[in-house]
């Protein structure tokens, strides 16, 4: 059994305590939230915290509401609760694509979506995601709350913008009129992280995309949102040859590394593929053609 | 004679509510306990005052101890000790002999010699604090070259890994060679068609659930010790401990609780049951260690570790003539292969498949690397594996070149029932066997024409179907003692059988489950034999204080070997039981006729006595015929005369994402012949099971290392084991031809799967790939590796 080393530990009672907890601990300290990546690290000694803050009594950050612009997630909601929303499958089925394809069901239980962005693993569905949605998120501390985009969050690998006295608290998806949305795994095994994923969304004008945004994950730290990629769809109307333009410049705009996952080549290759998978898909949703 | 049958329908087979006094389908015994939770396995083991070892490791592949500093963590206030290489050298215990008559550091004294090697322990209180104190020892280490590359094990500038040995000046640890070099030279340079391809088996790991470990228990004032281990074989590694460590065996009672897979990964002796044992002896209390999971991957009896370049010669019809290979095998730092000692390269020698060949000849280099020891283990029958997989690779390279069907090809080339018993041109006798039958039953099942004919219309439209055959005849139950022992113990097997006089009964056997259900199987063979359902035979095994001696559970050996030795145990019993009866009876023992469970006088039905009579009487205070003692028991040991050699046809279809690469295994059909069936359900969960490990290992696994020795595979994240979402909904049916020598006519099935299903995978996603222009790819066939080979890149694994 491995095991960990020794830690403090503290159930936070409310998102003020937990807060409180951080500014008075430091960088020593850790949120645990679903747990799934944090304690096997712990357990395998590559992450060695001196407190873990429990913030799973949390109750408030448990939600998906939508109000006229936007849909907005509690940071504590479960991969399962994602899954299962039918709000978020209406609004944006690229959630429910990629939740099928995350981990498993007992890890989907506990594992939440502001856990798998803090994470930031380069790895990571949820981030590819949220980035292709536009999403923003809502960080809190004692002096009050900020907004940062997807892009700001994500500083680097298993880095972002949330400092050791703040806490992630939401995510807010813009709801605009038209979208639609689709995301893409390759895993070498169901559970598996991805060898390369895409999620793609657009937002559609008639018989062209207004906006439209793709994010990769696992092909280096600073893929999840392209900004050649929008600019190629932006106006652009739909069609086999766009989606290959669109695979070709994320392609060449990701920076895969060879490891036991896959070769650089390979995934370079996934990446193109798979982008124009997401967004041939996005797009039939989008206009009602999904098959 | 062989019989035929697919499996039953399981709705059919839920109607069925009779439970079978003897063979057939039963739930299995021990299931009420371990699907509630209930088992006991060793991690449940807890004694008063009992302490934790946790052992150091290092963190490089090859390097020089300089020196070890342990007062910080002898400082720790749970620590109860801490023990080093040279403390061990002291007692003469820093090596210990592997299975293979290698030395084998059981703590490193003068150098490193694989990532993860054994360098110190500690001993606390807790779990816990054991672990946090190893981050206490400093050791320096000097870094030296490591060897990792092992087709450069044997460049004149390698350095030496095994400087501990005397004179040693290379890596080289054997070559070993079967077969007639000369005649299959001759076959070769005669034939119209050769095909060769380099054939490389990864090194993969069994991956057992339950990891390795003990609770060792000294007791002071007796000496005895009792060991709880996760133990393939405890009554070998108990005759070992006391030939090793010079304890007096009836001393030692090694005792195998619950199990949670082995897979030949839980048969050679560890470091850190060494260590548990000397951490007790030493402090005088119970010491528990047990590995972690990124242990038990990145230390512990690894599996295969194959180059092998394979050649196949034929006629242009497609008659095969000959096969022959070379093999290069990378037994890591210690040659810790447990086979049998007269077979360093396992049962590699029937690597001429289930062919009838003018000629064979192979030759084997076995070298050191900088990697962990092992070589034997994941269900491999001694190195059957390998090769039944080079062979059924290069069976299908030759189809390939000679644009055969590779059923067909297989079909005109397989031994001839009439052929039986067959000699091998490395002479092994195969006992018996009917190919044929089986192949076609597998064709039927899959509607293999209908197969090819999809295939060639998806071809059409630039879809990848692929559709992989493989015919595997496996070797199994070692093995008569003349030929077959493991550090001189022969593989004989005892059992004792006792019938009580309430007619209940308890059988005692030297093999141990780790999963496989012999507290069911074993009871459905006494109960096959005297009549006694199954429900009131209790099994007991894995404690060398209340069993008979015996080499343990590996290599499929335990039905062969003691499935043999419990049926002719309890033909003993019956043997007296007749003698009883008669008396009883009034009548000679010739007079009596058995029927499942009792003895009646010839032509007079009705007067009879059934086996739980002659129980009571065994025992009571009744009449027995003269010069009988009393009671119902016997003793045997099991000698077998051959090894059994089941057979089975394994179809594998396959679909490739042309554009992601990824492969999904559409179906596997698998017919399996393992002789006369004890319990069928427990033999298609072996299968299944079998059948699951090749997805594995054809798909996903390897372990791998980075040119420094670094082991990438330490964590089931990195080393990956198939789910269902991989795997299919098996289609199994079997044949049934009875090994001739066996009393009831079985053979081993528990590694048939993991031998056969490999190369039908592998044959699968290279039929896919035929028209890129792909005749081999190496496993692991990732989606990366896949694409790849379809880019023109294929690149060996290692």
């Amino acid at each position: 059994m491995q095991v960990p080393a020794p830690f403090e530990y503290e159930r936070a009672t409310s998102v003020e305590h937990a807060i409180a907890l951080r500014e008075r601990l430091g960088e020593e300290a850790r949120f645990v939230a679903g747990g799934h990546s944090l304690l096997p690290m712990m357990k395998l000694r590559l992450a060695n915290p001196e407190y873990l803050i429990d913030i799973n009594d949390l109750s408030e950050l448990f939600y998906i509401s939508e109000d006229a612009n936007e849909v907005r997630i509690g940071a504590m909601t479960r991969h399962r609760d994602l899954l299962d929303s039918e709000l978020l499958a209406q609004h944006f089925p690229i959630f429910r694509d990629a939740e099928k394809v995350i981990a498993d069901p007992v890890v989907r239980n506990r594992g939440t979506l502001g856990g798998s962005l803090c994470q930031a693993d380069p790895s990571e569905d949820l981030s590819a995601v949220c980035a292709a949605l536009d999403a923003a998120c809502v960080i809190k501390s004692t002096s009050g709350e900020r907004v940062v985009s997807m892009a700001d969050f994500h500083v680097g690998p298993y880095e972002t913008a949330v400092g050791d006295a703040e806490m992630l608290t939401e995510i807010r998806i813009p709801l605009r009129p038209n979208s639609g949305s689709a995301y893409e795994k390759v895993e070498r095994r169901a559970g598996d992280w991805a060898i390369v994923s895409s999620g793609a969304a657009v937002w559609m004008d008639g018989d062209v995309i207004a906006n439209g945004r793709v994010g990769l994950a696992a092909v280096g730290p600073n893929t999840t949102s392209i900004e050649t990629v929008s600019a190629a769809l932006s106006g652009a109307a739909p069609s086999e040859e766009l989606y290959q333009t669109v695979g070709d410049i994320a392609a060449a705009n990701c920076s895969p590394q060879t490891d036991q996952r896959g070769t650089a080549a390979y995934k370079r290759h996934l990446a193109m593929e798979l982008t124009r998978r997401s967004l041939r898909r996005a797009v039939a949703r989008a206009t009602g053609q999904e098959a | 004679m062989t019989t035929t049958e697919p499996a039953p329908n399981p709705a059919e087979e839920a109607a069925e509510e009779e439970r079978p006094i003897g063979f057939g389908r039963l739930l299995r015994k021990e299931d009420p306990r371990l699907i509630r939770g209930m088992g006991n396995f060793v991690d449940d083991i807890q004694l008063k005052g009992m302490l934790h070892l946790a052992i150091l490791r290092s963190p490089m592949a090859h390097a020089r101890i300089v020196s070890i500093d342990v007062s910080a963590a002898q400082a720790h206030p749970k620590v109860v000790a801490v023990i080093t290489g040279a403390d061990l050298a002291e007692q003469g215990l820093a090596w210990m002999p592997t299975l293979s008559n290698d030395t084998q550091a059981v703590l490193a004294t003068d150098k490193v010699r694989f990532q993860h090697q054994e360098v110190a322990f500690v001993v606390a209180e807790d779990r816990y604090s054991a672990r946090d104190a190893l981050e206490l020892i400093d050791v320096e280490y000097e870094l030296l070259s490591p060897v990792i590359n092992v087709r450069k094990a044997l460049d004149p500038d390698a350095p030496i890994i095994r400087d501990d040995l005397e004179g040693k000046t290379d890596n080289h640890i054997f070559d070993w060679e079967t077969g007639d070099e000369a005649a299959t030279e001759a076959v070769f340079l005669n034939a119209e068609v050769v095909v060769s391809e380099e054939i490389i088996y990864p090194r993969v790991h069994p991956a057992p659930m339950e990891t390795c470990g003990c609770v060792a228990d000294v007791e002071r004032v007796s000496g005895q010790l009792t060991l709880w281990c996760t133990s393939q074989a405890p009554h070998a590694h108990r005759t070992v401990y006391a030939l090793v460590a010079g304890l007096p065996e009836h001393k030692i009672r090694v005792i195998a609780p619950d199990i949670g897979g082995g897979f030949g990964n839980k048969v050679p002796i560890y470091p850190g049951y060494v260590c548990a044992i000397v951490a007790s002896l030493v402090i005088g209390k119970p010491v528990k260690w047990m590995e972690d999971r990124t242990e038990n991957l990145v230390s512990t009896g690894f599996a295969r570790d194959y180059v092998m370049k394979a050649q196949i010669a034929a006629t242009k019809e497609g008659k095969i003539l000959a096969v022959r290979s070379e093999v290069l095998a990378d037994h890591g730092a210690f040659n810790g292969v447990a086979a049998p000692v007269k077979y360093p390269a396992g049962f590699f020698g029937v690597f001429t498949g289930s062919y009838d060949l003018q000629a064979a000849h192979a030759k084997m280099t076995a070298v050191y690397t900088n990697k962990a020891p092992g070589g034997v283990a994941y269900a491999c029958s001694f190195r059957i594996t390998e090769a039944v997989y080079m062979v059924e690779r290069i069976v299908d390279c030759l189809a390939h070149e000679l644009k055969m069907d590779p059923a067909e090809l297989r079909l005109k080339n397989l031994i001839k029932p009439e052929q039986f018993p067959y000699t091998t041109k490395t002479g092994w006798v195969y006992d018996s066997g009917n190919y044929e039958p089986a192949m076609r039953m597998a064709m039927d099942m899959a509607g293999y024409e209908e197969l090819r004919r999809e295939q060639a219309e998806k071809r059409e439209r630039g879809e990848l179907m692929g559709i992989g055959v493989s015919f595997f005849t496996e070797a199994v139950g070692a093995g008569p003692r003349k030929d077959m022992d493991i550090l001189g113990l022969g593989m004989a097997d005892g059992c004792e059988l006792r019938i009580h006089p309430t007619g209940k009964a308890v059988v005692r056997l030297s093999v141990k489950t780790q999963g496989q259900g012999h507290e069911t199987t074993f009871a459905q063979i006494v109960a096959e034999e005297i009549g006694i359902p199954p429900e009131d035979i209790e099994v007991v095994q894995g404690d060398t204080d209340n069993t008979p001696f015996g080499l343990g559970t590996y290599g499929s050996r335990s039905t062969p070997v003691s499935g043999a030795a419990a049926a002719l145990v309890t033909r003993k019993v019956r043997d007296k039981a007749q003698i009883i009866a008669s008396g009883m009876l009034e009548v000679s023992v010739a007079d009596l006729e058995w029927t499942k469970g009792s003895f009646a006088v010839k032509g007079d039905p009705s007067k009879s006595v059934t086996i739980q009579d002659i129980a009571m009487r065994a025992h009571g205070a009744g009449d027995l015929p003269e010069g009988l003692e009393g009671g119902l028991e016997a003793q045997i040991c099991y000698n077998p005369e051959n090894l059994t050699y089941p057979f089975g046809a394994y179809i594998c279809v396959v679909d490739i994402d042309p554009g992601t690469a990824v492969v999904t295994v559409r179906r596997f059909i698998a017919v399996d012949d393992c002789g006369t069936q004890i319990n069928p359900m427990i033999i298609e969960g072996q299968v299944h099971g079998g059948l699951a490990d090749g997805i594995g290992m054809a798909m996903m696994q390897m372990i791998a290392f980075d040119e420094d020795g670094n082991c990438l595979a330490g964590s089931l994240m990195d080393y990956l084991i198939p789910t269902a979402l991989e795997t299919p909904d098996w289609e199994t049916g079997h044949t049934v031809t009875p090994s001739p020598h066996h009393p009831f006519g079985a053979k081993g099935i528990g590694e048939s799967a993991t031998v056969g299903s490999p190369p039908a995978v592998v044959n699968a996603i290279v039929d896919a790939l035929k028209p890129y222009g792909i005749r081999h790819a190496d496993m692991p066939l990732t989606p990366s590796r896949v694409w790849e080979t379809m880019q023109g890149n294929h690149t060996p694994p290692i």
